[in-house]
Order: C-alpha cells, then structure tokens, then sequence
C-alpha cells in the first residue's frame, strides 16, 4: 500500500489503463500541456503525446461528440470536463447520443467512453459553478454512473470505467482532489455496482457516497459518543446500484438517513428514499430521511453556503431526531 | 455498355429504389402502418447516391441525420430491413426500436440517423479523429440539412476537423426549406458554402440535382480529405418535393414553385442523359422502374410478415 492523492489516484487510473490499451486517450480543456485545470494529468502529455492527450478548444457539446464517435468506431476516449458545471453543455451529446446509440441501433454498436471531471459544490463558487449533477445522469438508462469518494475507489472505479464497454459517467470532486488514502501498488479494479459497508453498526443506516461520505464517518463517530452506532453505506456507483448491500443493512438496522450533496427534488437521495421505503417498509422503525442540499442555487457568501452544504450537525440531528421519538414511545 | 454507361445505370438505379421506397413508405404512412416522424427524400436523391458513390465504404464512413432513408438504401442497405424497420418489426435494421430517423448498419460504416438536427456532427468528426489516431486510409461524409448548420456543433465541429486535420467531408443538404422556413430567412448569409471560412474550410456549392456533378464534387473533397487531412464543405443545392415530415402540408410555398423546381428532377435529369447517350434506351428504363417496384413490393411484404419485436426485447441492447 502506499498514500496517496485522489487526484495522484486517478492520474495513475488513466496512465495505466493508457499504457494497457493503445486505443485509450484522454481529451479535454487544458489536459494537455497545462496538464489539467486540476492537475489530474500531470505528466500525460510528456508521456504520450498530442495524439493521446488531446487539448481542446472550450466547447463542450463538440468534444463530448468528438469522443462518442470515436467511441463508435472502435477508440476508448476518456473525455474530461473541467467541471461538470460545463458538461451542461454536453448534455445532449451525452443523453440523445451516448446513452441511446446502442439501443436504437439494436445492438449494432458499443460506447466504451468515460466522461470524467469534478462534480458538486466546492466552496466561494456561487450557483453556476457548484452543481451536483448526480441525479441528471443516473436518471438515463444506457449510462453507468461512478461517484468514488477514496483514492483506492477514484482508482479502481476509473480503471472499471475504461475497461467497461458502456458509456460511464465518473463523478469525481475538486475538494477531494487532495484528500489522502491508501492505494496498494498492485493492479486491482473495483467493478461498477459494488457499494462499500464503510462502518459497522446495529441502530441505523446512513448511505451516502462522493465528498459527503467523510462528514458521514464524523457524524457517525459522534453518534458513537451517544450510543449510537450507524452502519454506513458508501453506494460508490449510482447506476447500476447495489440496492442489496443497502437493504441488508437497513434490514439489520431498521432504520435509513441518506445523506446526498445535491437537490432534494427528484435526486439521486429521494430514489433511494423510495427504494429503501419500498423494499423495506415492514422493517423500518421510522420513515427514510434525507439529508440533502438546501433547496436553493448556491450562494456565494461563505457562512450562507456553508448553511446549504449537508453537515456533520445536519446529519446528526437526522439521526438524532428518531432516537428522541423512539423514547417517547 | 460502356464502364461510363454502366456507372449511370447504377447511379439512375438507386435513385429511383430510393424515390419508389419513399413513395411506398408515404403510402404506408398514410394506411398507418409506419407511426411517428417520417421524413421522406423524393427530390433529393442524387444528393446521397452521388456523392456515397464517390466512397469506399470499406474504409469511408457515413452519417446523416432524420432523412436517412436515401443514404441508408445508397450505402447498400437491404429494402427489407429498413421496410421492416419503418413498421417497428423485429428484422428491422435496429430491431423495430430506432424506427425512421434510426437506420444503421455498422458492417457498412453507416453510423446513422440521428434525430436531434445536427447532433451526429461532431460524431461524425470523431469517427475522422478515429481514422486519423489508427492511421487508416479512410474519410467520413457528413450529411445534414440547412437548417442544422446553424448549431453550434457545427461550427464547433468545423473547428475541429480544421485543428486537428480531420479527414471529413461536410455536406449540407440544402433543399430550400429548414422545416417551414425558407433558409435565407434564417441564415446571415445566402451562400451555405461560405460557412467554413472563419476555419479555413474550402467550401463550394454543387448543382445537388446533377448525380454527377454530386459524385465528381465528393470525389474530389474525399480525395482531399484522405490525402491531405483537409476538411470541405460542400453545398448541395437541392429540393425536397414532399412536406418537412408527413404531417407537414407545406402551405410555406407555392405549387408553382414546387413544379418549377420538379422540372430539374434528378431522376429524370440523368435519364434524359442517358437516353440522348444511347446508353439506355426507354424500354430499359421501364423496365429497370418496374424490378424496382418489385423489390420495394417484396421488401413490404417482407416487413409486414415480420414478427413484432417480443417484449423482452424492450430491455435487450441497453448495455453491453
């Protein structure tokens, strides 16, 4: 094992998978020669040159097209956004071409294309450039979508995402760029669709996944301190999603806070909500809570976004909340 | 018959599968065995077999948009398949689930039909990025119709193949109208051909009803874009003589204006040619239309004995 970045983590992810397949490149604003807005592919140019690591110019929707045809015809692009907040643009390409092309040609052709880059809010960005697009995309069938919130899972998720051969959206987090974890120095992948069981515990269930997942593990060492001891749940992917590994462990605690970094409405949290309420509705002391964003664009002031993020004391006080009114009981 | 002769022959054939298909697929529209949008190509003909005439698709590409029945038949597909497709039926070429503006057939590089107006632009320009990273011989021809031009993936897509010298081929098809709207009311400049000039892409425009005009001009932009990774953008002008779709009347022009643009039918055109030539005489041609009518009859009958798709097929070629 050895410590390293997320952002280190997913450098290697592609170096590696670039090195394995000749057919794999990576593209984007700023990949190249600036070796990324984020510094994730430091090093990549000098190594493989302009065939390879592709910069290009900023227009979302033309390179997000560029990929999937290439992707059609037999090349392995990993398309970087340098936000997701841009990817908007791309929307279309991703949803009307990427997601559907298979489909629609009945099976005549696979995608093996990632869309990669940070996603959701990071802090003094304002409402254009702190958007969690989670719920956008694991919406559309015909796309995996990844959320790693761990250099060990940014790596193995991100060698998954290359290897698949279905359009994989890889949503990875500029806050977390520099967190730090164990990686081992051997090959491993973490195949798409396996949630992680992060924490033990028998009184209640908190599922998150992404940057969340660190306030979560706080959260739950406070609970600790009260007696309470949550099992927590890193989805890891969004679509597909290891609903098993979620409703074993609400079976076991009886009962589920979903902490999700984005909207309420109709959000990547709320289906889970759904599904949990569904499978496990016999079981559950309390309804499903959901810890989301405030309802509201994000603003600018500090102290005013701080207030809209999910929070250790949010979390908390969900948790909290159904302990009170056990007792009363 | 001469190789000259014999290449009209062929040329004048698919033009008038193409015409007869559309018009079998506006009847069957009309009875409602064929739902939804069906863009037909009548009129426009020429434009796709001249210019796909020009390729070889073993090494070539092609993509177009939602009027894709012309290109699909000029590539080679069977009329069967796409019959059979446009009643949603299992032997369809995309299994009944694309429909109309969804014919493909990857064995021969024709990568669609694409619905949203101008979205297979930039794809068509990464299947050139693909050409150009393994080293191939091969181009791409990108078809799409006036009023796609003004997306913005045009033009970023135009950028792009000029950068990176991409060895592509734009096509606008310009048959007049952009749906409803006559195409000078929408766009900043009458001649479509100049749109690449801000990259210093080489257009021109080509008499789209002149099958070999068509052909020569393609011939000429394919060559330069496998020789010299140059992309073109070539102007065919053009006419559809039906509706945007098949709901669409097109009270926007006059009947005058449509029978004097009939006048230049590409089918006729070239078969006026051939007949000054001596390279086809008015028996043949009657009786090539009447093989040909026998084709699209087998290929309708073909599609309405195919079985529906079974509903399991609803989650079938979702992920690999």
């Amino acid at each position: 094992m050895a410590e390293m970045t997320y952002r280190e983590a997913v450098r290697q992810a592609i170096d590696e998978e670039m090195e394995r397949d000749e057919r794999v490149f990576l593209m984007g604003e700023e990949v190249a020669r600036y070796n990324g807005a984020y510094k994730v592919s430091m090093g990549l140019w000098e190594k493989y040159g302009d065939m390879r690591v592709v910069d290009t110019p900023i227009t979302e929707a033309g390179f997000a097209g560029v990929g999937i045809g290439a992707a059609m015809a037999g090349l392995r692009p990993i398309v970087e956004f340098m936000t997701w907040n841009f990817a908007f643009l791309a929307m279309d390409q991703i949803v009307n071409n990427a997601a559907t092309m298979r489909y629609m040609s009945g099976g005549q052709f696979t995608l093996p294309i990632v869309f990669r880059g940070p996603n959701g809010p990071a802090e003094y960005l304002a409402a254009q450039h702190s958007h969690n697009v989670a719920a956008f995309y694991t919406h559309v069938p015909g796309l995996k979508v990844v959320c790693p919130s761990t250099p060990y899972d940014a790596k193995g998720l991100l060698k998954s995402a290359i290897r698949d051969d279905n359009p994989v959206i890889v949503l990875e987090g500029e806050m977390m760029y520099n967190w730090k974890g164990d990686v081992p120095e051997e090959e491993y992948v973490v195949p798409i669709g396996q949630a992680a069981v992060r924490r033990e515990g028998r009184d209640v269930t908190i599922v998150s996944f992404g940057r969340p997942m660190k306030i979560v593990m706080e959260a739950a060492e406070v609970l600790a301190g009260e007696g309470i001891e949550a099992d927590v749940v890193d989805l890891r992917s969004l679509r597909p999603m290891d609903s098993e590994t979620l409703v074993r462990s609400v079976m076991k605690t009886n009962r589920c806070v979903v902490v999700d970094e984005s909207w309420p409405v109709c959000s990547v949290g709320s289906q889970v909500g759904q599904m949990v309420s569904n499978r496990c509705f016999d079981r559950l002391d309390a309804p499903v809570e959901v810890v989301s964003l405030e309802d509201v664009p994000m603003p600018y002031n500090h102290r005013l976004e701080s207030a809209v993020v999910p929070s250790v004391e949010k979390i908390v006080r969900a948790v909290r909340g159904w302990k009170l009114g056990r007792e009363r009981e | 018959m001469n190789d000259r002769g014999e290449f009209f022959r062929k040329l004048l054939e698919q033009m008038l599968l193409i015409r007869r298909f559309e018009e079998k697929s506006a009847q069957l529209y009309g009875l409602r065995k064929i739902g939804g949008f069906c863009h037909l190509y009548i009129g426009q003909e020429a434009v796709a077999v001249g210019a796909i005439a020009a390729i070889d698709l073993t090494k070539d590409y092609v993509l177009t948009a939602y009027r894709d029945h012309g290109h699909a038949l000029a590539v080679g597909m069977e009329p069967e398949v796409l019959m059979a497709e446009l009643l949603g039926k299992a032997t369809g070429c995309s299994k009944g689930k694309g429909g109309s503006m969804h014919f493909f057939d990857a064995k021969r590089h024709f990568l669609g039909g694409n619905g949203i107006v101008g979205a297979h632009i930039p794809i068509a320009t990464g299947v050139a990025v693909k050409i150009k990273y393994l080293n191939e011989e091969g181009c791409v021809l990108c078809f799409f119709g006036d009023g796609a031009i003004h997306q913005g993936v045009f033009h970023e897509s135009l950028n792009m193949a000029k950068i990176w010298k991409l060895p592509v081929v734009y096509i606008v098809e310009n048959n007049q109208y952009g749906m409803g709207t006559h195409f000078n009311r929408v766009s900043a400049v009458g001649n479509l051909a100049s749109k690449g000039c801000a990259y210093k892409i080489p257009g021109e425009q080509v008499d789209g009803m002149d099958v070999v005009k068509v052909f020569e001009a393609t011939r000429k932009a394919a060559a330069l874009a496998k020789e010299k990774g140059l992309p073109s953008l070539l102007e065919m002008k053009t006419y559809r003589y039906l509706g945007h779709s098949m709901t669409d009347p097109a009270k926007y022009r006059t009947q005058e204006e449509l029978e004097a643009q009939k006048k230049h039918d590409p089918i006729l055109f070239l078969k006026a040619q051939m007949l000054k030539d001596g390279t086809m005489g008015e028996e043949e041609f009657k009786k090539m239309d009447e093989e040909i009518k026998s084709v699209v009859a087998k290929a309708v009958k073909f599609a309405e004995e195919s079985p529906e798709p079974a509903l399991e097929a609803m989650y079938e070629d979702l992920m690999v």
